[in-house]
């Protein structure tokens, strides 16, 4: 077999791995939590970093009117669904091994990724700014707006008295590498063609 | 010519004097060696940072049991053991009532003495720690996981019981000796005719080595002597026990006097495996006896207190070789065997001298019958085929002896005040430390095991005179640090402790720490009545009694408004605490209720009982601060007069719900 259409479907089953491994993290230090909690955020669901961290994550929470972290997304339903199809797709792709096959393939990829990135900056926002009226706790900003709690989509910030750190995980690092792979996979195929 | 001279002669003898007078006031000094040297750097723990050991002391008569952090002697908690803790409800709720069931009723104080780390190979293992009840005849084992009583078991045929709760060197019994002789079975009888007719019961109480769970396997039926205290075996004496006694006179009456007259009391060695053999051949009788077994359970929250009703006797002239008396004098207090194993040393508190046994000479001596006589069928050897040497007058009243890791002994000395160190093998005097003063027990982390650490020593004493801040006529009662690394011993610290310092044990932090338990999950609640999600929360009335199925979260209960409760009604509150996240506890307690707040630890569930006396609305309230809103943390009862057509309704989540 050629070495690009290898290449293809090792990238295309790498996405396999996000059925087990965590896409995304988010934890948060604060004095009192001398071992930080943290969420691990799958395609199909919101784990704890640690037991019990999301219980403890919306106890936090609820003093300034955050909702619980959901554990029903209509985002569980599709995740998985669009992952495995890519992935297939990808196989297939690599056994018909037609190079800018890879390439289509990469950017639909991309164009998903990105999307889905917008989807969790969407989500996030809404979760941070989409307070209970009935807060305890209000604080706001020096414009006299109420304060928003939106973790960063990646990077640290701090929020009050938590520092949040929102960082890609070995899920998103299989992703990206099969992404990665096929891009590879592309050039290596326009090679072997130009060979041939 | 002459004046002047004089005048000189004065004033040299002024001077001398003077500094006479300066020399005593720098011995004085010398007294509060921690301001000397770096003493103050070396009990210093750095705010954040944690203590190289735990130091489990027992709280005398209060019956607790306080754990420190060595070496700075910082108190971290106190453990009830014995007695009534409303601290922790300990004894008031529901939950732990029967920990403190006794053949004699609810007996809800002790006098708690020896506690003692579980060993496994004669190290030390961390897993539990057992203590003795001196006053009704108990031993509890503690949990090393949740730092909370597990089990009580009670000994009968036994009074005072004193010679506990020390440990084999794979935990297989806890022994329970007994200081007082008593008639066995308890009758009504001439106290005169104690002689002969008393007993002394050395129970062997075997544990589970998976649950810990307790049981009585045999009871040694000995001769009227007091049993004071005792030592395993360990390495090649490893399946012997010993036990000093005093008044093998056996006097009745002023024994100050009578008890004091023999010139050699004996060291009473017990072949356990022996027995042990023996009893599992079927050795032994059953007789009737009565004591409670209670056990406390981890996941019902609950303890249960079966009551026993009978006990494996066994005559120690019936398991010939089981039994020795090894003489000793002069009224020996602690029987403490050393790391190897060969040395048993006799504190003999009335004794100018320290008595040093040797395992090996007494083996060859039973091989060889060298018999000095026997006491009620008990063969007694004699000393000198016995001792292995004698540490000659090393100070007043020697109590207790624990060892380092270097082959020396260290021996408390009551009424000289003062910790002696000495030499194994050569018996001679290293080193003296005065201490502060009285000194009854000491302490060296794992000083009862084969494997003690040699770096640090806690002496406990009696009287405390003009070391602290007077405190009305009782102060303070106190124990000592001292740094035994060097050749010269140092004092480091006093501390102050939690009712009386009897003893204590010790191990490096390490062992315990990492499996300190930091919640109990929710999940595996299995308590009866537990309600582990706010949707499980209810009030529920049968007959003249309420059940309230309540829980609790930062920073509400659920339900937090409750109508429908009569006067004369008998109200259960069962808590559960909703929290999974370490060290967010919960309280709960109601005006009028006749017993203590709750503090409920995360995925724990308590019950009180309230007894409503009169009609009115009732508040109840978070008694730990918990959280930024603790304060709001509260709800009400509702109570009618008895007979009243209110319904039992409740709120949930601040909507009424009616109780089905």
């Amino acid at each position: 077999m050629k070495l690009s259409k290898i290449i293809m479907i090792v990238g295309a089953a790498l996405l396999l791995a996000l059925f087990v491994l965590p896409l995304w993290n988010i934890t948060l230090e604060a004095p009192q939590y001398p071992e930080p909690i943290g969420m691990n955020i799958h395609i199909n669901k919101i784990a704890d970093a640690n037991p019990n961290d999301i219980q403890n994550i919306n106890l936090m929470n609820h003093y300034v009117g955050m909702k619980d972290i959901p554990t029903d997304m209509l985002e569980f339903k599709i995740f998985p669904v669009v992952i495995g199809t890519m992935a297939l797709l990808g196989i297939i792709i690599g056994i018909v091994g037609k190079h800018k096959l890879f390439l289509l393939w990469f950017i639909v990829m991309s164009l998903f990724g990105t999307a889905g990135m917008y989807d969790f900056y969407k989500w996030e926002y809404n979760y941070g700014h989409n307070l209970k009226e009935t807060a305890a706790i209000k604080f706001t900003n020096d414009d006299g707006t109420p304060m928003a709690y939106q973790p960063p989509l990646i990077g640290t910030k701090t929020i009050l008295n938590f520092v949040a750190h929102s960082y890609p995980r070995s899920g998103a690092i299989a992703l990206f590498g099969g992404m990665g792979l096929s891009l590879v996979a592309f050039f290596v195929g326009m090679k072997e063609a130009k060979k041939e | 010519m002459k004046t002047i001279k004089n005048i000189i002669y004065t004033l040299v003898a002024v001077l001398v004097l003077a500094s006479c007078g300066n020399t005593s006031s720098k011995k004085k000094d010398s007294k509060s060696g921690a301001l000397s040297g770096n003493a103050a750097e070396k009990v210093y723990v750095a705010p954040g940072e944690h203590d190289e050991y735990y130091a489990f002391v027992s709280g005398g008569f209060s019956g607790q049991l306080a754990v420190y952090g060595l070496p700075s002697a910082r108190l971290f908690k106190v453990i009830p053991v014995f007695s009534v803790d409303a601290e922790k409800a300990y004894g008031f709720n529901e939950e732990t009532k029967p920990m403190l069931n006794t053949s004699y009723g609810f007996v809800p104080w002790d006098d708690s003495h020896h506690p003692d780390i579980s060993q496994t190979n004669g190290e030390l293992d961390g897993r539990w720690v057992f203590i003795n009840g001196n006053n009704t005849p108990r031993i509890a084992r503690i949990s090393l996981s949740t730092f909370e009583t597990e089990e009580i078991i009670e000994v009968p045929n036994s009074a005072g019981n004193h010679s506990s709760s020390f440990v084999t060197e794979n935990t297989e019994y806890v022994v329970a000796g007994t200081r007082f002789s008593v008639p066995i079975p308890q009758k009504d009888m001439p106290i005169s005719e104690y002689k002969s007719n008393f007993k002394g019961a050395l129970s062997f109480i075997s544990v589970d080595q998976e649950t810990g769970h307790m049981g009585i396997k045999f009871q040694l039926i000995m001769p009227g002597f007091d049993y004071d205290l005792s030592h395993p075996g360990r390495g090649k004496s490893h399946g012997w026990f010993f036990f000093t006694t005093y008044n093998t006179e056996e006097a009745n009456s002023l024994l100050e006097v009578n008890a004091s007259q023999n010139d050699k009391d004996y060291i009473a060695a017990v072949n356990w495996k022996k027995i042990e053999e023996y009893v599992n051949n079927g050795g032994g009788k059953k007789m009737p006896a009565k004591y409670a077994h209670n056990v406390y359970s981890d996941e019902t929250h609950t303890a249960t207190s079966t009551m026993m009703n009978e006990v494996l006797v066994v005559d120690p002239t019936e398991v010939p070789g089981a039994v020795y008396f090894l003489p000793t004098p002069k009224s020996p207090h602690g029987c403490d065997v050393d790391p190897s194993g060969e040395y048993i040393v006799g504190n003999g508190k009335l004794s100018a001298d320290l008595t040093v046994h040797s395992f090996t000479r007494m083996q060859e001596a039973i091989e060889g019958k060298k018999f000095a006589g026997e006491a009620y069928g008990i063969p007694i050897l004699n000393y000198e085929d016995v001792v292995a040497g004698v540490v000659k007058q090393p100070g007043l009243g020697p109590l207790h002896t624990e060892f380092d890791d270097k082959g020396n002994a260290y021996t408390t000395f009551f009424i000289s005040s003062e910790v002696v160190k000495w030499k194994l093998g050569t018996w001679e005097v290293i080193d003296r430390k005065p201490t502060y003063y009285s000194v009854g027990h000491l302490m060296i982390p794992g000083g009862n095991s084969r494997k003690p650490t040699g770096k640090y020593l806690v002496a406990m004493n009696k009287i405390t005179k003009d070391r602290y801040l007077p405190t009305g006529p009782e102060l303070t009662q106190s124990a000592q640090l001292y740094d035994i690394s060097g050749d010269k011993m140092e004092l480091l610290s006093d501390f102050p402790t939690v009712g009386e310092p009897h003893y204590a044990a010790g191990c490096p932090a390490d062992l315990i720490k990492d499996r300190s338990a930091k919640i109990f999950k929710l999940d595996e609640n299995k308590h009866k009545y537990a309600a582990t999600s706010e949707s499980e929360a209810k009030v529920v009335r049968e007959g003249n009694v309420v059940h309230i199925y309540m829980t609790m979260i930062r920073s509400h209960f659920a339900p937090d408004n409750i109508e429908g409760v009569q006067v004369g009604d008998k109200v259960y509150f069962h808590v559960t605490n909703l929290e999974q996240d370490f060290d967010v506890p919960h309280g709960i307690s109601m005006i009028g209720a006749n017993t203590s707040e709750l503090l409920i630890m995360p995925g724990q569930t308590e019950t009180f009982v309230w007894e409503p006396k009169q009609e009115g609305v009732w508040p109840f309230y978070c008694t730990d601060f918990c959280s930024a809103l603790h304060q709001e943390m509260q709800g009400y009862v509702r109570v009618s007069a008895k007979g009243s057509s209110v319904p039992i309704s409740y709120t949930l989540d601040g909507d009424p719900t009616d109780a089905e």
